[in-house]
């Protein structure tokens, strides 16, 4: 045991230094991107070829989401491709952003630069477009969000899309629902404090909260990957509030409504968007039962369209799709049909198709673009019963 | 509210004891962290739980394969990444850095084999509320409880009265002399690390019924929050991994409960720079 405290100092350093790296990373990446540069594919003899890179988080805490998007984004490419053929021709480049800013910008600027992508779909998290969306619009490549909800995404640029219904609508829907039918007086609010996307659902929460009259009891946090939730959740039965506002991801989130119930919480929960999966069922079991939401998708929709879907992704990948996957499905169907329109594969010409884009028929409900290119669609409000989201009356 | 939140730390912190052990054990005997501590006793217990839910398994089972599973993990974390720089002397530095190899590549087996969800714990041992007054405690909390009292137990008693223990210790001391001296220290190091992972291999079962979820990504995080109890403890000491990790436990709830989500691991971490300046050794180390 002598080496010992020699060995102390230097795993130390190593600990201080990893994290001293880590909290540079951010801004040395960001200086290139600047040039537009010839755009990517070609369209010789009648076929347009068109390169779509995805960033997404595809490695480490979130691959799931990633999974999901990759699962979605696939299952469109054979269809299109196949029901395309000799008109449009997709290929799609993945890229890993292991849910990091730094890496999405990479991965960016290596798809823009290198690869010469036409557009580009993801990143996943809304922090990531955040950082990797300026340099895509500086490159005047469009960049399409399908999975960020957080408040502001549009107003990067004009280059910038999204057809993930932002949380500003789909919580508000939600929420009030709950409080006509259910007569609601008090809350308490429970989010992922290290997550750009949980904190902006968070303060929506909040803000239509004051709007409906609730009373606001309390505020607790968490971060992502935390897997004890016992302390906040001993506050909030002591506060003992009429409805509990979740806003975080599905894999901590559902772990949150299990443990709440299981301390015997009995308050209504009402959920962000990220709640939004077939996963809530099997992490929280019986306790899910009773947690409402809002989700542009819902595969229990009786849609010939949805169930189609639903139909072809269980084949291809024996489970039933999520939100992740539908919207990712749909994104690169919004794609095929612009470049279509816009007649080569060309960033500008397919930006400004995109910008018209009206009354597009999902699997995730009918989309349109406003003026600001945010997207207008409407948003289901679903209860958990018996295992599966239904319709709530 | 007080005496409900000691209570969630002490389970919390009997965990991060339950994996402070197996650090503290390999670190004893080899003078090295094993970073890959974490990610294979995760493995284990997700191995366990696949079987509970695709094989339809009993606990038992399930729970004798984790153990099982992060045993040979262990082994092959021995083979593999510290024999052959032991052999060559190579400085302690880079088995450290071969460990922390050896743990991401567990973790991406772990994502290719499991996927990255995180898992639901179907059993429903324990989750029974037991009332007590002023405290409400889970029948599983009790079994972590009773688990790392019992196990703190068998291994000070393994370690310090049984002949393979004194072959454990003499091998600590210094490895050469006792390989002069007759004892075969590769059986040791193999044993030591062997049981090591096994012990997490327990840990995170427990850890898998307590939380109600296996993540593959959740190795990471607990295993550094073993790593700062064991520090805070004394590195190679039994009683300050289990000591530490529940004062570790108690410290990071309270955190949460009277501050804020946010603070939780700069307390932890916060706790180790302050114990590494007033006492060097950690609280249970005894002074080189």
């Amino acid at each position: 045991m002598k080496k010992s405290s020699r060995l102390l100092p230097s795993l130390l350093s190593i600990i201080l230094g990893a994290s001293l790296l880590a909290g540079c990373g951010g801004g040395s990446t960001s200086d290139s991107g600047g040039q537009a540069g010839e755009s990517g594919g070609s369209s010789g003899g009648g076929e347009i070829v068109a390169k779509i890179g995805v960033v997404s988080f595809l490695s480490g805490s979130g691959a799931a989401y990633g999974e999901a998007q990759k699962a979605g984004l696939e299952l469109a490419q054979a269809e299109l491709n196949k029901a395309n053929e000799g008109k449009l021709k997709i290929e799609l480049l993945f890229e890993d952003s292991g849910g990091k800013k730094e890496s999405a910008i990479n991965a960016v600027n290596k798809l823009i630069n290198q690869d010469n992508v036409v557009a580009i779909i993801g990143p996943t998290l809304s922090g990531e477009m955040f950082a990797a969306g300026p340099i895509a619009n500086e490159a005047e490549t469009p960049i399409f969000g399908i999975s960020n909800t957080a408040e502001g995404i549009n107003d990067i640029g004009e280059y910038v899309f999204r057809n993930s219904l932002p949380e500003s609508i789909a919580i508000p829907t939600a929420m009030k629902k709950a409080v006509d039918k259910l007569g609601l007086k008090t809350a308490a609010f429970i989010y992922a404090a290290n997550d750009d996307f949980s904190v902006s659902g968070f303060q929506t929460m909040k803000k239509t909260a004051e709007e409906l009259g609730l009373e606001n009891l309390g505020e607790s946090t968490f971060s992502i990957g935390d897997v004890d939730f016992s302390a906040q959740l001993t506050k909030v039965k002591e506060l003992n509030p009429d409805a509990l506002l979740i806003s975080g991801l599905y894999k901590e989130g559902s772990m949150i409504v299990k443990k709440a119930r299981e301390l015997g919480i009995q308050s209504t929960i009402i959920g962000g968007n990220g709640f939004n999966n077939p996963k809530v069922f099997e992490i929280a079991g019986d306790a899910a039962e009773g947690l409402i939401v809002a989700t542009p998708f819902s595969p229990e929709k009786q849609d010939e369209k949805v169930q189609a879907f639903v139909k072809a992704f269980e084949e291809k990948y024996g489970k039933k799709p999520d939100q992740f996957a539908a919207q990712a499905y749909d994104a690169l169907y919004i794609m095929s049909q612009s470049l279509l329109q816009a007649g080569e594969a060309d960033r500008n010409k397919l930006r400004d198709a995109l910008a018209q884009l009206k009354d597009f028929n999902g699997v995730s409900g009918k989309l349109s673009f406003d003026e600001n290119r945010n997207p207008i669609g409407e948003a289901v409000v679903v209860v958990a019963k018996g295992g599966k989201y239904v319709p709530f009356e | 509210m007080f005496w409900q939140q000691l209570v969630n730390g002490l389970t919390v912190g009997s965990t991060y004891s339950l994996i402070a052990i197996g650090y503290t054990l390999i670190f004893g005997v080899l003078g090295i962290i094993n970073m890959a501590h974490g990610q294979i006793f995760i493995f284990g217990s997700l191995v366990g739980l696949v079987l509970i839910t695709e094989a339809d398994m009993p606990l038992g089972v399930a729970f004798l394969a984790a153990v099982v599973v992060s045993a040979i993990l262990g082994l092959i974390l021995e083979y593999t990444a510290l024999r052959p720089l032991r052999k060559k002397n190579v400085p302690h530095l880079a088995s450290l850095i071969s460990t922390i190899g050896f743990a991401i590549l567990v973790e991406e087996a772990m994502h290719k084999l499991f996927g990255a969800d995180s898992r639901a714990v179907p059993v429903s041992l324990g989750s029974e509320m037991y009332d007590l007054g002023i405290v409400q405690v889970r029948g599983v909390d009790i079994i972590i409880l009773a688990v790392s009292v019992v196990l703190m137990f068998v291994l000070h008693f393994w370690i310090n009265r049984t002949k393979m223990g004194k072959a454990i210790r003499a091998t600590a001391e210094n490895n050469e002399t006792a390989s002069i001296l007759g004892i075969n220290t590769n059986m040791v190091i193999v044993t030591t690390v062997v049981i090591a992972s096994a012990l997490g291999g327990v840990a995170g079962c427990l850890i898998g019924l307590a939380y109600s979820a296996l993540i593959p990504t959740m190795g990471l995080n607990l295993g550094f929050k073993g790593l700062a109890v064991l520090i805070l403890g004394g590195v190679g000491s039994i009683t300050g991994a289990m000591v530490c990790g529940i004062i570790l436990g108690i410290a990071e709830v309270f955190s949460v409960a009277y501050g804020d989500s946010s603070y939780r691991d700069a307390v932890a971490f916060g706790l180790i720079i302050l114990i590494l300046l007033i006492r060097p050794q950690g609280l249970f180390g005894r002074k080189v």
